[in-house]
C-alpha cells in the first residue's frame, strides 16, 4: 500500500484544474452546477467522485472528460489548457487521451466486440491490420479474447461492460473515466468488473469513478466527495475488504 | 488523409448496417428516389430522342449548303414584302454553276435545283397520297447526304435525259410493297409510270420534319415534263408547289463569305440595280437551328423540371428519414463523440447514409428506365427514345447530389449535437 501511495504523489500530473465553475441557463433561471471546484489528479491514481444527485457529479465528469469546457477556471489535460479548445480539439483529446465506460455500456448494438472496440481506433487513423491486432488485444486483456465476433445482444451484461472497458483501454488512454459502471449490473458482476478495473489500476492506469454507492467508491484510494458544486472532501482511503474480493 | 478514408469506410459500412436493419423504411424512402429518378431518366431519353431526330432532320439540310429561296426560314411579320418576290426559278442553278465555274476561289461548288409538289404514287392496288415529290439533278447527292438501302440514287445520264426513274422514301417503299422489293418496278404518279431505282435507308422522323422517309426523287428534267409547280394548289387555293435551288459551299467555316458570294450572283441573274433590296433570301440551316431550338429547349426544360419534382419529392423523404435516423440515434452520435469523432466525421457519416440510399434507389430507377426503354422501343419503334451512358452517369451524379443536399440539414444538426446532452438522451 506504502508503495502505491508513493507512486500515487510522485506521478506527473495528468489533470490539473483550478478553480472551475460551470453555469448553465435553464429558461429565466442560471444553474450553478459548479462553483469553484479546484483538483489535481495524478497519474495511476484511482479516485472516486461522490455525490448526491444535484451536487455537480455528472458536470464535473463531463469536464473531466471534456465532454463540455467550464465557464470560468483553468483546466490542464497533459499540461494542455482545455478550457479554450474547441469542439474537434476535444474530440482529439477524447479519442486519444480518455477511455470513457458508461453506465449503459453505450455499445453500438450491430456491430461485433471486435468493431466496437476498434472504434476509437479509426478515430484516431490507425490502419485496417494494427487496430484489429490492438482491438483484439485489449478484448484479451478483459478476459473476452473468445468473444470478439460476437455482438452485444449475444453477450452478457458484465461481458458488455468487459467490451466497454477493452474499448476505453484500446487507445492506451491517460485516464479511464467510468461513470456509475455497475449500476446496470448485479451486484456479483458488479463486483467482477470492480476487480477487473482494480487490475488495470495495478497495471499503471489511472482510474476516476464516478458514482453514489459508497461500497463502489470504497474500492478508490482516494474519494472526492461533492455537496453543491464544491468539493466536500478529499481524502485518501484504504480498502482492507479488497483482497478478499479479488480472491473470489 | 488516411483517417479520413477510414472514417470514410466506417461510414459506409455504418450506411449499410443501417439499411439491413431498417429494411421496409429504407426500401420505402428509396422508391421515393427510385421513381424520382425513373421518371427523370425517362424524360431524359425522350429528350436524347428529340435531339436525335432533330439532328437527323438537320442534317438532311446540311450545314454546308445555302437555299435561295423566295421566303426566308424564319417567321416575319411583314409577309407583304415576300408574298410578291419573283419566283426562284430552276434554271438560276444553271447559270450559277457557269458563275461559279468562271470564279477563281469561289466559296461555292455547285448550285443544285430543285422543284416540289404533292403528288400520290400508286402500285398495283397500293396508293400513298400526299406525297412530297422532288425534281432534281444528280447533284443532289451533293447537297444531301442520300443513304440508298436498295438501288441507288439516278445518274448524270439519267439526269440530263430526264430519264422516266424515280427514288423512292422508306415509309412510301413500305406502303406500295409491303412484302416484295421495290427495285425495277414501275409505278404511277399522276398516271405517269416511273421506275424505281433506289429506296432510301429509314431516316426517322421528327415533329414531321424533312424527313427522306416520305419523298420520292426523280430527274428535274422529267419532273418538268409532267409537272407544273405553280399549278399544285391544294384544297384551300394554296400553292404547295416550289422551287428553290441549293448551293454547296466549299469550307463550311467561310459560310458568311460564300452567302456574300451568293448574294452578289444572285442580284446579278435578277438583275438589280444597286439601290434595290434583294428579292430573294439566301438561308443556311443554322437559320433554321435557331427558330427551332428555343422550341426544343423549352420542350427539354419544362420536362425536366416536371419530371424533376419528382424527385425533388423523394428527396424531402430521404431528408425526413435522416432526421429520423439522427433522433433515434442521438445517444449513440453521444457515444461516438465520446470516443472522439469530430463534427467532421457524424456529418459524413450521416451524409453517407443518405447517399448511399440515394444512389440505391438511383441504381434501382436507372434499372427499371432502362427496361422500360427497351420495352417502349420496341412497342414503338418510331418514338425517339435514347439511352445513352451520359445519362446513366448524369442520373448517378443526380442522385448523389439529391443524397448529399436532402442528407445535409439533418446530418449538421447531427453533428452539431453536443455530446453531453446527446449521451443523457433516452
Amino acid at each position: 500500500m506504502d508503495a502505491r501511495q508513493s507512486v500515487r504523489q510522485v506521478g506527473p500530473v495528468v489533470i490539473d484544474i483550478e478553480n472551475i465553475t460551470k453555469d448553465y441557463v435553464m429558461g429565466e433561471e442560471i444553474v450553478r452546477a459548479l462553483r469553484g471546484v479546484s483538483l489535481q489528479i495524478r497519474r495511476n491514481e484511482y479516485l472516486a467522485v461522490m455525490g448526491p444527485s444535484g451536487s455537480g457529479k455528472s458536470t464535473l465528469m463531463n469536464m473531466l472528460g471534456c465532454l463540455d469546457t467550464p465557464t470560468s477556471g483553468r483546466y490542464e489535460f497533459n499540461g494542455r489548457n482545455v478550457a479554450e479548445m474547441d469542439d474537434d480539439e476535444l474530440a482529439a483529446i477524447r479519442n486519444r487521451e480518455i477511455g470513457f465506460v458508461f453506465q449503459t455500456f453505450n455499445l453500438l448494438p450491430r456491430a461485433t466486440s471486435l468493431r466496437n472496440v476498434e472504434l476509437p481506433l479509426i478515430y484516431a487513423g490507425m490502419d485496417p491490420e494494427a487496430r484489429e491486432e490492438r482491438a483484439t488485444q485489449a478484448l484479451t486483456d478483459v478476459g473476452l479474447g473468445d468473444r470478439i465476433q460476437h455482438k452485444p445482444n449475444e453477450l452478457s451484461g458484465g461481458q458488455r461492460q468487459r467490451v466497454a472497458i477493452a474499448r476505453a483501454l484500446v487507445n492506451n488512454p491517460s485516464i479511464i473515466l467510468a461513470d456509475e459502471p455497475t449500476g446496470n449490473l448485479d451486484s456479483k458482476t458488479g463486483e467482477e468488473i470492480m476487480v477487473l478495473l482494480e487490475d488495470l489500476y495495478q497495471r499503471g492506469h489511472t482510474i476516476i469513478l464516478v458514482t453514489h454507492e459508497r461500497d463502489i467508491a470504497a474500492h478508490a484510494r482516494r474519494t472526492i466527495h461533492l455537496r453543491d458544486g464544491v468539493v466536500e472532501s478529499d481524502e485518501s482511503t484504504f480498502v482492507p475488504r479488497l483482497e478478499s474480493v479479488a480472491a473470489s | 488523409m488516411k483517417r479520413f478514408l477510414y472514417e470514410l469506410e466506417e461510414s459506409w459500412r455504418i450506411a449499410y448496417a443501417q439499411m439491413r436493419s431498417n429494411l421496409t423504411r429504407s426500401t420505402l424512402t428509396a422508391l421515393g428516389v427510385i421513381i424520382g429518378i425513373v421518371a427523370v431518366t425517362l424524360m431524359g431519353t425522350a429528350i436524347g430522342g428529340i435531339q436525335v431526330g432533330f439532328d437527323k432532320s438537320m442534317a438532311v439540310l446540311g450545314d454546308d449548303v445555302l437555299y435561295v429561296t423566295q421566303w426566308p426560314w424564319k417567321p416575319v411579320d411583314d409577309w407583304w414584302n415576300y408574298r410578291d418576290r419573283k419566283k426562284i426559278k430552276t434554271e438560276y442553278a444553271e447559270t450559277i454553276n457557269h458563275v461559279i465555274a468562271a470564279t477563281p476561289n469561289s466559296n461555292l461548288t455547285v448550285a443544285v435545283p430543285t422543284s416540289s409538289l404533292m403528288r400520290s404514287i400508286k402500285y398495283g392496288g397500293n396508293e400513298v397520297e400526299n406525297v412530297f415529290t422532288l425534281g432534281t439533278t444528280s447533284d443532289f447527292t451533293v447537297t444531301s447526304t442520300i443513304d440508298c438501302k436498295e438501288g441507288r440514287f439516278f445518274n448524270e445520264i439519267e439526269s440530263r435525259d430526264g430519264a422516266q426513274v424515280v427514288v423512292i422514301g422508306y415509309d412510301v417503299a413500305d406502303a406500295l410493297f409491303p412484302s416484295a422489293s421495290p427495285i425495277d418496278k414501275s409505278v404511277l404518279i399522276s398516271g405517269h409510270q416511273f421506275k424505281v431505282i433506289g429506296v432510301n435507308a429509314r431516316q426517322g422522323t421528327f415533329l414531321g420534319l424533312f424527313s427522306w422517309d416520305s419523298m420520292v426523287a426523280m430527274p428535274l428534267a422529267a419532273f418538268n415534263k409532267y409537272f407544273d409547280v405553280k399549278s399544285d394548289v391544294d384544297f384551300r387555293g394554296q400553292n404547295q408547289g416550289e422551287s428553290d435551288v441549293r448551293v454547296k459551299v466549299r469550307d463550311k467555316t467561310k459560310l458568311a463569305e460564300a452567302k456574300d458570294e451568293l448574294t452578289g450572283i444572285m442580284r446579278r441573274v435578277r438583275g438589280l440595280p444597286p439601290e434595290k433590296k434583294e428579292d430573294f433570301s439566301i438561308n443556311e440551316q443554322q437559320a433554321f437551328k435557331s427558330t427551332l431550338d428555343p422550341v426544343k429547349n423549352t420542350i427539354a426544360i419544362a420536362g425536366l423540371f416536371i419530371t424533376g419534382l419528382s424527385l425533388f419529392v423523394g428527396a424531402i423523404g430521404i431528408m425526413n428519414i435522416t432526421f429520423v435516423s439522427v433522433k433515434e440515434r442521438t445517444k449513440e452520435i453521444g457515444t461516438r463523440k465520446a470516443l472522439g469523432a469530430r463534427r467532421r466525421t457524424i456529418l459524413l457519416q450521416f451524409l453517407i447514409e443518405s447517399t448511399a440510399l440515394c444512389l440505391l434507389g438511383g441504381f434501382i430507377g436507372l434499372t427499371v428506365a432502362y427496361f422500360m426503354c427497351f420495352g417502349i422501343g420496341k412497342a414503338f419503334p418510331s418514338f425517339p427514345i435514347q439511352f445513352s451512358f451520359g445519362l446513366v452517369v448524369a442520373s448517378m451524379i443526380v442522385s448523389v447530389l439529391t443524397g448529399l443536399i436532402s442528407g445535409f440539414a439533418p446530418a449538421w444538426s447531427a453533428s452539431r449535437l453536443d455530446p453531453v446532452t446527446a449521451l443523457r438522451y433516452e
